[in-house]
């Protein structure tokens, strides 16, 4: 049994008078401990709203959600929101993606570090501030004792999103899941974070769930990859078959559109077109066919379901998979 | 041997070098929002303002030349026959229709004015900001409940800002009577609104930021979060608003006084009163109602000015 499972995650935001928007539509994956698993997709495909309806940080009012999310047996879902409260932080904890407005601005860094350890671990006093100047020198902040008296401002951006992580880590959860931590930041200072990532979930077996847009991240980081569109898992497969094999067309048009170092100058980037806003009700058919190159009449006609065209545990929602040349003419 | 040496010092002189960029550490900001008052102008000039009308409140009735109260020179002012006295030698503003000096009454009445702007303007402020932060509290983390006890509060302010806020402090003070504690009391409830308000708007823009959800992801109670996250950045509205309230103030209390429902002590001049007892005599002697005018306006333009400096200096927008 799997730490974290999700289980038909499903989202719809409607209001009074406004027609239903399905956001995320029967998403499943699990999370084991000590593994790093990615959600991949563009904007708008669903990815934040899953891991905002994981912590239960969804608004009440216009959204339903439905499915289960099983973590450590409990259903996250139906517990009390007392409960879910007082797992935040200390068993569940998130990172987010900007860490500068993820920040309070006119709370000094240690009050902030701080705060959290009194919640969940009763810390106080010089204790508490002891442990903060822990988690940030743990975190790579070097000379912490005098980080924790300055601002967020005062900070730079890979130093904040360091000061973030320390207060997510701060009492070893379980379950970290981190909402693109890494796409405000600069690329050297991506690398030094997803460094940073990759070493908790080794020490401490935490498990990860990685929400990004960015593959690069995905290859540096996921041992389980799920490509989401329009709402739906697409594609779910380990990293290397994922990367040697993108089975899916969105999948495959992603990895393809990756613009490449050794690609002959002149060579123009090869986008998928049109954008997510040309897409069609799953209930009718694929969404991603008015995007597709390779769809056929089959792709309109009804809700593909999940498969495994070529090797076990890499499913694929398509009727036309992307096959490599030889396997298609064998 | 010397190469050496070179390099030793090369190092040295690095490490010093180091050493004093070490404490490049920045200010808070508050300290920052300070900085930037002082290279405002208009700040400076709204400070200078202030500060003299408040050494002048201090300090005033010992410095004036004469008692406030004192008829000294009834016998040269005929009121009823249009005889006034003006700027001379010896009463430097003139005389009032009673032949008091009207310098020394201007300069003790200063204390009177700004002890009734300060107060209604605490009374408004300290109220106000509670039922900000009730509403701004209920609206953003209360759920469904909160969301109608925040209704409820809005109408009651949204009832109070419809009317006219000298009808207003009229009515509270025609119901409570005439007196100082009335007036104050006037003149800060007609502000409890405009800060309960100003307050709750500026809790619900930022109930919605991304660290009030980063500490929601982290469990950190709603109190908490109400109290150490959605309340310190909410206040530079606020504080913009008590300087600018403190101008509307002193111009209400004055109105007030104008009307008649002041402080009825003669013993204590106040310029609203002055003001209000100057009109009487407007064809003849308008320069009695000058002074009191005068100093209400330069007052009220000098906490306009500050504040409008701070609400610059505390944007957000601005911040450098």
């Amino acid at each position: 049994m799997a730490l974290l499972n999700v289980d038909q995650l499903s989202v719809t935001f409607g209001g009074r008078g406004r027609k239903d928007s399905i956001a995320v539509d029967g998403v499943s994956f699990t999370v084991d401990q000590g593994q790093v698993v990615g959600l991949v997709g563009e904007s708008g495909c669903g990815k934040s709203v899953t891991s905002l309806a994981l912590m239960g940080l969804l608004p009440e009012k216009g959204v339903k959600v439905g499915g289960r999310v099983e973590f450590d047996g409990q259903d996250l879902l139906t517990i009390s929101r007392r409960k879910l409260r007082d797992m935040r932080g200390s068993q569940l904890a998130m990172i987010f993606q900007d860490p500068l407005s993820s920040l309070n601005p006119v709370i000094p860094i240690g009050i902030q570090v701080t705060e959290i350890l009194q919640r969940h671990r009763g810390l106080k006093g010089e204790a508490a501030r002891k442990e903060a100047a822990d988690l940030l020198d743990r975190v790579g902040i070097p000379d912490p004792r005098r980080r924790l008296k300055e601002y967020p401002h005062q900070l730079s951006g890979g130093m904040r999103q360091r000061a973030l992580i320390a207060m997510a880590v701060a009492c070893a959860p379980r379950l970290l899941i981190a909402d693109e931590p890494t796409t405000a930041l600069d690329v050297t200072i991506q690398a030094q974070i997803l460094e940073l990532l990759k070493e908790l979930v080794d020490q401490e077996g935490t498990a990860l769930l990685m929400i990004t847009h960015d593959l690069g991240v995905v290859a540096g980081i996921c041992d389980e990859v799920n490509v989401l569109y329009a709402g739906r898992a697409v594609e779910s497969a380990g990293r290397r078959e994922l990367f040697a094999a993108p089975t899916h067309p969105y999948a495959h048009g992603l990895l393809g559109s990756i613009p490449r170092l050794d690609a002959p100058r002149g060579e123009p980037l090869r986008p998928i077109r049109g954008s997510i806003n040309d897409k069609i009700a799953w209930a009718d058919g694929c969404a991603f066919a008015p995007r597709c190159d390779y769809y056929t009449m089959e792709c309109l006609t009804g809700t593909p379901e999940l498969t495994e065209p070529r090797t076990a545990g890499h499913q694929v929602r398509c009727v036309n998979p992307v096959l490599p040349k030889a396997e298609v003419s064998a | 041997m010397t190469t050496l040496t070179k390099r030793a010092d090369k190092i040295d002189r690095l490490a010093e070098l180091t050493q004093q960029t070490e404490s490049t550490s920045g200010a808070s900001l508050w300290r920052e929002a300070l900085r930037r008052l002082r290279n405002s102008k208009m700040a400076i000039i709204g400070a200078v303002v202030i500060g003299l009308f408040v050494v002048m409140a201090i300090v005033g009735p010992w410095v004036a030349p004469y008692s406030p109260t004192a008829q000294t020179w009834r016998g040269e002012v005929f009121a009823n026959q249009g005889k006034f006295v003006g700027m001379r030698g010896e009463n430097w503003f003139g005389l009032d229709h009673l032949g008091r000096d009207l310098f020394s009454r201007m300069l003790v009445g200063a204390r009177q004015t700004l002890l009734v702007g300060v107060v209604s303007m605490l009374i408004g402020l300290v109220i106000g900001a509670v039922v900000g932060i009730l509403s701004g509290a209920a609206a953003t983390l209360g759920g469904k409940v909160g969301q109608r006890i925040d209704t409820v509060i809005m109408r009651i302010t949204d009832l109070m800002l419809s009317l006219p806020s000298l009808l207003l402090a009229v009515s509270v003070a025609a119901v409570m009577g005439q007196s100082l504690t009335t007036v104050m009391i006037a003149v800060g409830v007609v502000q409890i609104p405009v800060f309960a308000r100003l307050l709750r708007g500026s809790m619900l823009a930022q109930g919605g930021a991304d660290y009030v959800l980063a500490a929601k992801a982290l469990g950190i109670r709603k109190k908490r979060i109400v109290l150490t996250q959605i309340l310190p950045n909410s206040l530079s509205p606020v504080i913009v608003q008590a300087t600018l309230s403190l101008a509307t103030a002193i111009i209400e209390a004055a109105a007030l006084s104008y009307l008649g429902l002041g402080n009825p002590d003669p013993a204590i001049p106040e310029w609203g009163v002055m003001l209000s007892q100057a009109q009487r005599f407007f064809d003849n002697e308008p320069m009695m109602a000058a002074y009191p005018a005068v100093g209400i306006i330069i007052t009220a333009l000098g906490f306009t000015l500050l504040g409008e400096a701070m609400r610059e200096a505390l944007d957000p927008k601005l911040r450098g």
